[in-house]
C-alpha cells in the first residue's frame, strides 16, 4: 500500500472511530469494539516477532500480562505517593517494562532456535505467571479489584466522555493504530528486510552481513513493548484482575491465531486477521455461545495452517498472480 | 606472494572430543587463488567456518588485513571483507533474486557518501552470472545450477576482498562447472582473493594457483597443483594405498 493511502485509511479509521464514540451511547459496542482492538494490537505484536523475524513463540501474551500487572502495581503505588496519573502514564510504564523484559528475555532465550524456542517462551510466561502468583502487593493468586475511574475531561470540558468504556475504546484505536504505524515502518524498513534474512536463513543472513542478534533484540523488544501497551488499558477494562485471567490460554491463542490467518510476513496481515475473527468471535459469543469462539480459532487455526500456510493475505496474492498468469 | 591478506595460525577446533582441525596454519596473498581440498571429514568446512566466523575456533589466531579477527562475530567480518558462499545454497527463499543481492549490499557495504545506487549494482552483478532479465524470479524456485550463481551473485553483492567459495560446483556437469569458473576467475581479475573448495580437481588445479591439502584436521601438503598431484601424502589420503 502507498504512503498516501495508507495515512488515509488510518485518518479514516481515527475518523470513523470518534465519530462512532460520539454518536452511539451503548457500552456494548464498546466492549465488543475494545476487544476486538486488544486483539488487534497483540496480533501486530506477535507478529513483529513470530512473522517477520520467525520466531514463533508460546510466551508473548505473557507479556500482555505483565504489562496489566505493571499498571495494577502502579495503580497501587502512584496514589500511596500523592500521584494521581492519567491512564497514557500507564500505557507509557507498560510498555517500557515490557520492552525492557522482552529484550532481556529475548538476550537469554534467542539463541535457540525452532521448537526449543517456542518452549523455552512457553516456560518464560509461566515463570513470570508464577511470579504475580506470589506477589501479594498487586493481589497476588487471587487478584485484585481496580475501582473504574470516572470518564475523564479533556480540554476544560469541551471533550467529555459519557463512560468510561467509550474512553478506553478511544484509547485502544489510537494505540492500535500506532501499532500499526509502528508494524509498517519496521517491515518497510532496513530492519524489516534484516528482519526478513533472519526469517529466511539466519546464518546466511549473519554471513551476508546482517547482525542478526541486535535485529532480534530490537524485534523481542518492541513485541514486549507492544504487548504491554495493550495490557495497561486491559486492567481499567475488566476492573477485577487475577493472574488466572491474565495469563489465560485464549488471549494466548488469539495472539497466535490471528496473524497466522490473516498471513504473517506482511503488516496488514495481522490487522486482517485480527478483524475477521475478532469480529466473528464477537458476533458468535452473543448469537450462539461463547463457548462456540473457542472452538471457531481452533478449527480456523488448523484449517488455515494446513491449507493456507501463508494466511489470507497470501493466499489473495496467489490466487491474484496465477489469474494473471492465465488472464 | 603479495601482500598478505589472510593469515591463520595453529587453528584448532573441537566438536567434544572430536579434534576437526589440529593446529592448523594457512596464508594467503592479496588477490591469491587457493584450492582447499581434502578426503570427506577432513575439515574444510570447519576450517571455513572458522574463517568466515559461522564458528569459533577453540584456540589459534586469524588475521585479516593486518586486524585480528579471531573474537569478531561473522558480520562484522563480512563488512571487513571475508564473504563466503555456502555448500548447500542458502538463498532468502521469500525474496526475489534481487532482493537477495540487496541484503548484504544494504547490511555489509559501507558506502562512503555518495555510492552508486545499490540496485544498480546489482543488476551489474547478475549480468556477470548470467541472471540477466530474471532479478524479479522467485528465488525459492530456482535450479541447482541457478542456486549455486545466486550463492555467488549475493556473495558479490557484498564486495568481498576474500571471497570463500565452499563447493560451488558440486554436482553440476562439467559445462556448468566451466560457468562458474569463469565466473570465479572473471572476479579474480578484479583483485579479489579466493579461497576455493571443491571434490572436481579439475576445476581446482585448472583455477588454483597453490593448493592445500588437509586431511583428519592436519595439513598434509601445500603447493602448486603440479607439486600436489605428485605428492605421496596426497595420494594416501585419497586412495588409501
Amino acid at each position: 500500500m502507498r504512503s498516501a493511502g495508507f495515512w488515509s485509511v488510518v485518518a479514516a479509521a481515527l475518523l470513523g472511530g470518534l465519530a462512532f464514540a460520539a454518536l452511539t451511547n451503548n457500552a456494548y459496542y464498546f466492549t465488543a469494539a475494545y476487544a476486538i482492538l486488544q486483539a488487534l494490537i497483540m496480533a501486530i505484536a506477535w507478529n513483529i516477532l513470530g512473522g517477520f523475524t520467525g520466531y514463533v513463540n508460546f510466551g508473548s501474551a505473557g507479556f500482555f500480562a505483565v504489562g496489566a500487572y505493571c499498571t495494577v502495581a502502579l495503580h497501587k503505588f502512584l496514589p500511596s505517593i500523592g500521584i494521581d496519573p492519567p491512564l497514557f502514564v500507564f500505557v507509557f510504564a507498560s510498555a517500557i517494562v515490557c520492552g525492557l523484559i522482552g529484550l532481556a528475555a529475548g538476550y537469554l532465550t534467542l539463541r535457540l532456535k525452532g521448537v526449543y524456542f517456542a518452549i523455552a517462551t512457553l516456560a518464560l510466561a509461566i515463570v513470570f505467571e508464577t511470579l504475580i502468583k506470589n506477589w501479594s502487593y498487586v493481589g497476588g493468586a487471587k487478584g485484585t479489584p481496580i475501582l473504574t475511574p470516572d470518564p475523564p475531561q479533556f480540554l476544560w470540558g469541551y471533550i467529555a466522555f459519557s463512560s468510561y468504556v467509550k474512553y478506553l475504546f478511544v484509547v485502544m484505536l489510537l494505540l492500535s493504530l500506532t501499532a500499526i504505524v509502528i508494524s509498517r515502518y519496521i517491515v518497510n524498513s532496513k530492519i524489516g528486510r534484516g528482519l526478513a534474512a533472519v526469517r529466511d536463513d539466519e546464518l546466511a543472513a549473519e554471513c551476508m552481513g546482517v547482525p542478526t542478534l541486535r535485529l532480534k533484540l530490537i524485534s523481542a523488544t518492541v513485541m514486549g513493548a507492544l504487548m504491554g501497551m495493550a495490557g495497561a488499558p486491559y486492567v481499567f477494562m475488566v476492573s477485577f484482575i487475577d493472574p488466572a485471567s491474565a495469563f489465560s490460554l485464549e488471549i494466548a491463542v488469539n495472539s497466535i491465531a490471528m496473524p497466522m490467518i490473516g498471513g504473517t510476513a506482511y503488516w496488514y496481515g495481522p490487522v486482517v486477521g485480527a478483524l475477521l475473527l475478532g469480529t466473528a468471535q464477537q458476533f458468535i459469543s452473543v448469537t450462539i455461545s461463547s463457548e462456540l469462539n473457542v472452538l471457531l480459532v481452533g478449527v480456523v487455526l488448523v484449517a488455515f495452517v494446513i491449507l493456507a500456510p501463508r494466511g489470507l493475505v497470501g493466499l489473495v496474492n496467489d490466487l491474484r498472480a496465477k489469474a494473471k498468469r492465465h488472464g | 606472494m603479495a601482500e598478505r591478506i589472510l593469515s591463520v595460525k595453529a587453528l584448532t577446533k573441537r566438536f567434544g572430543g572430536f579434534v576437526a582441525l589440529n593446529a592448523v596454519d594457512l596464508q594467503l596473498g592479496e588477490g591469491e587463488r587457493l584450492g582447499l581440498i581434502g578426503p570427506n571429514g577432513s575439515g574444510k568446512t570447519t576450517m571455513i567456518n572458522c574463517i568466515s566466523g559461522a564458528l569459533f575456533c577453540d584456540q589459534g589466531t586469524i588475521t585479516f588485513k593486518g586486524t585480528d579477527i579471531t573474537r569478531l562475530p561473522a558480520h562484522r567480518r563480512t563488512r571487513r571483507g571475508i564473504v563466503r558462499s555456502f555448500q548447500i545454497p542458502r538463498p532468502f527463499r521469500s525474496m526475489t533474486i534481487l532482493q537477495n543481492l540487496l541484503i548484504p549490499m544494504e547490511y555489509a557495504v559501507t558506502r562512503g557518501g555518495r555510492g552508486s545506487d545499490p540496485e544498480t549494482e546489482a543488476r551489474d552483478i547478475l549480468d556477470v552470472v548470467g541472471f540477466r532479465g530474471r532479478a524479479n524470479d522467485n528465488s525459492g524456485r530456482l535450479t541447482q545450477v541457478d542456486m549455486r550463481k545466486l550463492e555467488l551473485a549475493r556473495a558479490l553483492a557484498a564486495r568481498p576482498q576474500l571471497l570463500i567459495s565452499d563447493e560451488a560446483m558440486a554436482g553440476l556437469s562439467s559445462s556448468e562447472v566451466d560457468e562458474i569458473l569463469g565466473i570465479l576467475l572473471k572476479l579474480n581479475e578484479r583483485g579479489v582473493a579466493v579461497i576455493m573448495i571443491e571434490h572436481i580437481m579439475r576445476a581446482v588445479f585448472r583455477f588454483s594457483e597453490r593448493v592445500v591439502v588437509l586431511d583428519a584436521g592436519r595439513k598434509i601438503a601445500e603447493g602448486t597443483p603440479a607439486q600436489i598431484v605428485k605428492d605421496p601424502e596426497v595420494e594416501r589420503a585419497y586412495l588409501g594405498v
